[in-house]
């Protein structure tokens, strides 16, 4: 299957975009940004808080399956413009990397696609690099089995 | 198993990426990791060790303890970091896309 995601990231800099375009109008893709449930089930993590607006606060949780938390994220944001953009920091709590700056613009392409671009600064070269190798997908990575869980019963109704 | 091992091939596994993404927020012993996972203790160990062979894991006594930490090192010389960094990207997105079109208000 093609892989619908690109991903520009430049030799020696400290930012990346990612891309990707949806089969779904834009105002569901904005929705799974910002209904804690959504965002929850296609994250795998648990949304502690999450308040939509300028100078509002987010805060994630993932746990592994026996319940054990494995990571706790948070951030603030900047702006918040529905169907168009959030703007918001990122931060992983008790670890050794720097926060990081999200710029998230959505764009409408049809009645029923859409595009997401994330623009992501890092506060290094170096800690661009990192993140990438590790292939930073704490929420993915430990909850994936409950996420399939969540999906399959989806599915069965 | 006493065979050098492939970073590539020691990477290719889901819980030894895991293993990497937890060791990586923070440092841990053996037990703290393998605490993580429902596999046996044993099972964690040997994926351990193989992460340790290739020297993407590093131990570190500390008293009476082992404390892995990432080579952050040894991780640069992955090289094409990109692929792998995409697809997870792309899987998510994939979630999302499907979660929301169940979502879908009927019309």
């Amino acid at each position: 299957m093609e892989r619908k995601t690109k991903i520009h990231a430049e030799d020696g800099k400290q930012d990346l975009v990612i891309t990707r375009e949806f089969d779904l109008p834009v105002e569901l893709l904005f929705q799974a940004y910002v209904v804690p449930d959504l965002v929850e089930q296609w994250m795998g993590t648990k949304v502690l808080k999450l308040e939509n607006r300028k100078h509002g606060s987010w805060q994630f949780q993932t746990s592994d399956a026996k319940g054990n938390v494995v990571f706790q994220a948070n951030g603030v944001i900047h702006e918040f413009v529905p169907n168009l953009k959030i703007t918001r920091t990122f931060e992983m709590e008790n670890s050794s990397f720097a926060v990081q700056l999200e710029f998230l613009e959505f764009e409408s392409l049809s009645a029923d696609t859409s595009k997401l671009n994330m623009h992501i600064v890092y506060r290094s070269i170096a800690m661009r690099d990192q993140m990438m190798q590790m292939g930073f997908a704490p929420g993915l990575n430990m909850a994936h089995n409950r996420l399939q869980s969540v999906i399959s019963k989806l599915n069965k109704n | 198993m006493d065979i050098r091992r492939d970073v590539f091939q020691a990477l290719a596994d889901p819980t030894r990426r895991a293993i990497i993404t937890l060791v990586a927020i923070h440092a841990m012993t053996p037990g703290a990791i393998a605490e993580h996972f429902d596999s046996r203790r044993q099972t964690i160990s040997k994926h351990i060790q193989i992460l340790t062979e290739c020297a993407l894991l590093e131990p570190r006594h500390e008293g009476r303890e082992i404390f892995y930490y990432v080579n952050a090192k040894k991780m640069k010389e992955v090289a094409d970091f990109i692929e792998p960094f995409r697809n997870m990207w792309d899987d998510r997105f994939n979630k999302l896309e499907m979660i929301m079109k169940k979502n879908k208000p009927q019309k």
